[in-house]
């Protein structure tokens, strides 16, 4: 809980700093063009975390999460906050490839959530993409409500459930 | 022939086209000439107990059971319990007990009798006196039935039949009759291998259940299904395989991958569903023949929601790209997919009327989940569900009046049907949460999966028509995502 507050109040500076001007991209834009990487401070020497590795992308980015309302797939400002983190440290390691998971809470039906999660993929997709992360190193998966996180059937666990996670493949 | 009732017996010569290569075949001549022998029968002692009060024993119900014609029936459309036929099911005798490699005959007639006493009450239309309520009749009164015996019991129908082995199989003599008129309704006769007794009963049962409400058959049938096992942020989830009744279950594939919803092929010798494979979400086709699988759709794009063609020769599914959900179809044998639709929106659970001719799917282009159909060639796309809340998994019924769906409303999932015009909506069960419906072969039930608040837990369930007799599904672990397939041949 400490670690969701943080990273909640971390999410909110960031946000604070970018100044959210960028509106959310409908498409897919074109290949970006070189980004100079901003130095992002990677993992401390000692730590034994590899540079550019899962480990690394978790411990640097705001979360490795993004969540929804309900029935809804557009990206909103806290969720562009940890997408923005994640840009930055996708944009130091050109070569990682991630996937990025679509998921569903329990008040869908199945085939709809299965459609639902892939447009929540997508949309992060698009987000990262339009920051600049190639698409062909992202690949998108629904697992519907195949895979929820939290367990119960209340709001609470709805909420954590509608979410899009991005995994960097190793 | 005709019955006095003017009403055609079943002659035995006419369903001889329906043999197939699992040597399922009618044989009413070795029936009759079985049981032509002993005439002696009518001398042998009926053991003196009365058969014992109705399994189902409503007292002081109302015995159904006689149009205003005098015949005998069944009224499928009356409420459960209120006009309930009394029938009475004894073990089926055997002329010499002999060994099979599913046991004794004299076993298997007992057996036989218990399964189709079991269909018949899981109708709810029947209160059933089955073998264990009954004395064990005489060979010989098979074909001739001790109706003061069966009258004094309060039976109304009873079903007697005969077992004997013949060579590798089992030949089963099936017979209804009219206790009150002493008249033969059905006459039937089944050769099949002794692995496959159950299958015996189950078509003696539909006959019984045919010849007494005018409905179709559905016993002979079986259902796919996601057997799911294992806590509900990881389910293990299995393809699985079972008769109608939850008999002769067996597992297709082993749970590494997810799968869902998987659906008959109309020759019942494939699958079609999805799985999670190589963390490549694709749809397959499971030959049940060879249990091999091959892809359907070679594409990266997200494809889910299968469902064949009644001429089985395409699939209809839904193909998610850049996260747009149409609608496509693609030959059944594969190659490449067909668009039907091109919305905006969520375009998915798409389902053919029973002629080809139209297609039903559901879709969010106006804000929420909602049925619509189409042309098979996605022309005349219309909405026609208005109720409140939105409207899910539609799905076609086998006799084309009736669309079944999903309802979320009011933080429930219920299981309804609607025409496909759009009027006369019903929903059928009450619960949290009540999803996925599909048709019995006959059009008369409906098996579902119901999952519990919190555990999502889920279970197979069935229902009637007419929103009652809504009863559990036995399965070895959990089950969701069933398919009814068609009668078998």
């Amino acid at each position: 809980m400490n670690k969701l507050t943080i990273a909640l109040v971390a999410g909110a500076a960031l946000v604070a700093t970018a100044g959210c001007t960028k509106k959310r991209p409908d498409v897919v834009p074109p290949a970006p063009g070189p980004v100079t990487p901003t130095p992002t401070p990677g993992p401390g020497p000692g730590t034994g975390v590899v540079p550019g590795s899962a480990e690394d992308f978790r411990r640097t980015v705001v979360s490795d999460t993004i969540h929804f309302a309900l029935d809804a797939y557009d990206i909103d400002p806290e969720s562009r906050a940890v997408l923005d983190s994640q840009a930055d440290w996708l944009r130091q390691y050109p070569n990682v490839r991630i996937t990025l998971e679509g998921h569903c809470d329990e008040r869908g039906t199945r085939e709809y959530n299965l459609a639902l999660g892939d447009r929540r993929a997508n949309a992060a997709k698009n987000y990262l993409a339009a920051r600049g992360v190639s698409p062909s190193r992202i690949t998108t998966i629904s697992y519907g409500k195949e895979r929820p996180i939290a367990l119960g059937s209340n709001e609470a666990a709805w909420a954590q459930n509608r979410r899009a996670v991005t995994i960097v493949i190793n | 022939m005709r019955d006095r009732f003017g009403h055609f017996i079943r002659d035995f010569l006419e369903p001889a086209k329906r043999l197939d290569p699992m040597k399922f075949l009618l044989t009413l001549a070795a029936g009759l000439s079985l049981v032509a022998v002993p005439a002696m029968a009518q001398d042998v002692d009926v053991p003196s107990p009365v058969p014992t009060s109705p399994s189902s024993g409503q007292d002081g119900a109302t015995q159904g059971g006689r149009s205003q014609d005098g015949r005998l029936q069944v009224d499928v459309t009356a409420d459960v319990g209120s006009d309930q036929l009394v029938i009475a099911i004894p073990a089926m005798p055997t002329s010499a007990n002999q060994q099979t490699a599913a046991g004794s005959t004299a076993d298997l007639g007992r057996q036989i009798a218990s399964v189709i006493e079991a269909d018949l009450r899981n109708t709810g239309l029947f209160r059933t006196i089955g073998p264990d309520q009954t004395p064990q009749i005489p060979y010989g009164q098979v074909t001739a039935p001790d109706f003061p015996f069966w009258y004094s019991g309060s039976a109304q129908a009873l079903v007697q039949g005969y077992v004997r082995a013949n060579g590798d199989g089992l030949t089963v003599g099936c017979y209804l009759y009219d206790v009150a008129l002493q008249s033969e309704l059905v006459r039937q006769g089944f050769v099949v291998g002794a692995g496959d007794w159950r299958r015996a009963a189950h078509k003696c049962a539909d006959a019984i259940y045919t010849r007494l409400t005018g409905e179709g058959p559905y016993f002979d049938s079986r259902i796919v299904y996601v057997s799911e096992t294992g806590p509900k942020d990881h389910r293990i989830k299995r393809l699985a395989i079972m008769d109608q009744d939850g008999a002769n279950h067996r597992f297709l594939t082993n749970g590494q991958s997810i799968v869902l919803t998987p659906r008959f092929a109309p020759n019942q010798q494939s699958i079609v569903y999805m799985s999670y494979q190589n963390d490549r979400p694709a749809l397959y086709i499971y030959e049940l023949g060879s249990g091999r699988q091959r892809l359907l759709v070679s594409d990266v794009s997200l494809s889910f929601a299968p469902r064949f063609s009644p001429d089985g020769r395409w699939v209809l599914f839904t193909m998610s790209v850049g996260g747009n959900a149409d609608i496509y179809r693609v030959s059944s044998s594969g190659g490449t997919p067909q668009r039907l639709t091109n919305s905006p929106g969520i375009d998915t659970g798409g389902s053919y009327s029973p002629d080809g001719s139209q297609i039903v799917f559901e879709s969010d282009r106006g804000g929420s989940q909602q049925i619509y159909v189409m042309n098979s060639d996605g022309s005349n796309q219309h909405r026609i569900s208005f109720g409140g809340g939105r409207y899910a998994t539609p799905v076609w019924s086998p006799r084309g009046d009736l669309i079944a769906f999903t309802k979320i409303a009011g933080g429930s999932f219920r299981v309804g049907v609607i025409s496909p015009r759009g009027d006369g909506e019903r929903l059928l069960t009450n619960s949290w949460g009540d999803e996925g419906p599909s048709w019995s072969p006959n059009g008369r039930v409906l098996m579902f999966f119901r999952s519990s608040q919190g555990s999502g837990q889920a279970d197979l369930w069935s229902v009637d028509l007419t929103g009652v007799n809504a009863r559990r599904i036995p399965t070895p672990l959990d089950g969701s995502d069933p398919s009814w397939g068609p009668i078998r041949e």
